[in-house]
């Protein structure tokens, strides 16, 4: 009994190894390859670098003007998933606690709607907001986070809508007792509750946002505006197999996320877990 | 007095409260969904012209666009394959994961961290493995079947896509089931564990079963995602060699961005949408049913 279940803990020991290694290969391969040059990856890819080179690293960062490009994509995800917390918690709130035919039917259309795959609406919305009103080539950045904040609302909005109704209603009646109009009732009382699905919203919206490439290429057409992940497009596209090139540029672009994840990965974890329940 | 002033209160409530959403999501997923519909029934060349009226021409169209069912055959093949391996693999990360291995939130940690880089850069990542790593590899131990790049290969190219598909999202996967598996009550186990039922046996006719509504938010996640998928299909194989990779995403989006076919691209883009919402309907609606209370 004892030699079997030690047998079964090597087994998972052996199998949660190997799923280790085919999980990280990918980003050792990178790194390790970020400092060769040319010639050496293409003969030698798994070997270790024959020195340290940082001069790719600062060559990309300048080839993709990585100050701009993270600028942008820093204020659109933070603005958008901001705003979409936001927002998302004071309509979920109202939505939950005003059921009226109305504020019902909205509901069930945002939950509906979050089967539309985004190839349903990319075409009209191009056509609506590039061709007839002009605003793609006007205002490209603030109309890119628009449209985040109307595609982030349906899950936000129902992942919020769960939260508040297992609140008591109680504390609120409290308040408006003592004198709390709604608005203040929702700002001091309830929205410092809402604390944990706020973060949990704020982590899957930063995620998407942060790594979402179709929506900013058909938004985002001048080099000044690009995010990370269109800048990473026209990089690759300009250095196709460079790959002492596009290997620093392909890490340059994820580090960013990867720092927030060593941060904050515990919260990340359970964000995602927490999302998923209900 | 008193009545109407508490009225307009409401009003002014709602406004505030419901305003900001109800209009972001009306001008990005109501507007252009009603109008995407509207454009399907009419002519469009460019959009600086007029609209004309033409009836069911643009279904016409995208239902004799032989491309298109041949991309929406290749996704539905693709969604087969990677909605079971993802949730084959996930499932057996979070079981792997909650078995009491003392490294167990290390090993979390690393399996989602897939998930923090998009489709995009990820094709990318692993063009460099499909592309320079493993035919230097298989050059190098002289293995025939590594040498060849997948990617110049229509079945590997695909399988390709699929492996990256599972690389990428089982790890998301594995921490809707490990919610999941924790509230799995300890009783039942260790009563089934009484009535002398194996591991396997354990799995299969107590966990398992309870798992059902875990298995509704993956298999729908999943499916949702692998119809839609772009990102990764354009980065790592560009929908080649010679187009036999081209998912229907891809599809819609070259009909209507590089050949300006608006209105049979989206046309095809409704296609997409009701078959979409017909296989998650009936996804959600059958796994609902096989839900049972612990």
């Amino acid at each position: 009994m004892r030699n079997q279940r030690i047998i079964s803990s090597t087994f998972l020991y052996l199998l949660s190894i190997i799923a280790l290694v085919a999980f990280i290969f990918p980003f050792v391969l990178l790194i390790i390859n970020s400092f060769k040059s040319n010639g050496e990856i293409l003969t030698s890819p798994f070997a270790l670098p024959e020195k340290l080179d940082f001069s790719q690293f600062i060559e990309v960062y300048n080839l993709m003007n990585f100050g701009v490009t993270f600028t942008n994509s820093f204020i659109v995800t933070t603005l958008s998933t901001f705003f979409i917390v936001f927002f998302s918690a004071m309509a979920a709130y109202h939505l939950v606690r005003r059921p009226s035919k109305f504020n019902k039917f909205f509901f069930t259309v945002l939950v509906a709607s979050m089967v539309i795959p985004f190839q349903s609406l990319m075409i009209p919305l191009i056509y609506i907001y590039g061709a007839k009103l002009q605003l793609i080539d006007a205002i490209p950045i603030p109309l890119l986070i628009i449209f985040y904040l109307g595609f982030g609302s349906a899950l936000s909005v129902f992942m919020f809508h769960g939260f508040i109704k297992a609140i008591p209603i109680e504390v609120e009646e409290a308040a408006k007792i003592d004198g709390c109009s709604t608005l203040q009732t929702f700002f001091l009382i309830v929205f410092p509750m809402l604390k944990p699905i706020a973060v949990t919203i704020s982590i899957l919206n930063v995620l998407w946002i942060w790594n979402d490439y179709l929506l900013p290429s058909l938004v985002l057409n001048h080099p000044d505006v690009y995010t990370m992940p269109v800048q990473m497009k026209v990089f690759n596209g300009t250095y196709m197999n460079n790959w002492e090139l596009l290997i620093p540029a392909i890490l340059l672009t994820v580090i960013p996320i990867l720092v927030m994840y060593i941060i904050g990965q515990r919260s990340i974890i359970n964000g995602v877990m927490q999302g998923s329940i209900k | 007095m008193m009545k109407k002033r508490k009225n307009l209160g409401d009003i002014g409530n709602s406004a505030l409260f419901l305003g900001p959403t109800l209009l972001f999501f009306s001008m990005t997923v109501l507007l252009p969904f009603a109008y995407g519909l509207f454009l399907t029934f009419n002519k469009m060349d460019t959009p600086a012209d007029p609209v004309q009226f033409a009836g069911l021409l643009n279904y016409i169209s995208a239902i004799n666009d032989q491309e298109f069912w041949k991309s929406m055959w290749l996704t539905v093949r693709f969604v087969v394959a990677t909605v079971f391996f993802v949730n084959l693999v996930g499932f057996g990360l979070a079981y792997l994961v909650t078995s009491g291995l003392r490294i167990q939130n290390t090993l979390r940690t690393a399996y989602f961290t897939p998930n923090l880089i998009g489709g995009l850069v990820l094709g990318y990542i692993w063009q460099f493995i499909f592309v320079q790593s493993l035919p230097a590899l298989g050059t190098k131990l002289g293995i025939s079947w590594l040498e060849l790049g997948w990617l110049g290969d229509p079945t590997m190219a695909f399988w390709s896509l699929v492996i990256v598909t599972i690389w990428q999202t089982s790890g998301y996967m594995m921490i809707i089931f490990i919610a999941g598996l924790i509230s799995v009550p300890k009783e039942l186990i260790e009563a089934a564990k009484i009535d002398g039922a194996g591991p396997l046996k354990r799995l299969l006719n107590v966990t398992l079963p309870l798992m059902v509504p875990s298995f509704v938010v993956t298999v729908f996640l999943s499916l949702k995602n692998a119809f839609m998928v772009y990102d990764l299909n354009f980065a790592l194989t560009a929908g080649g060699p010679y187009g036999t990779t081209k998912m229907v995403s891809m599809h819609v989006v070259n009909k209507a961005f590089i050949e300006s076919n608006y209105g049979t691209g989206q046309a095809e883009a409704i296609i997409l949408f009701i078959i979409v919402a017909i296989v998650t309907g009936v996804q959600v609606y059958t796994s609902k049913k096989m839900e049972v209370q612990a």
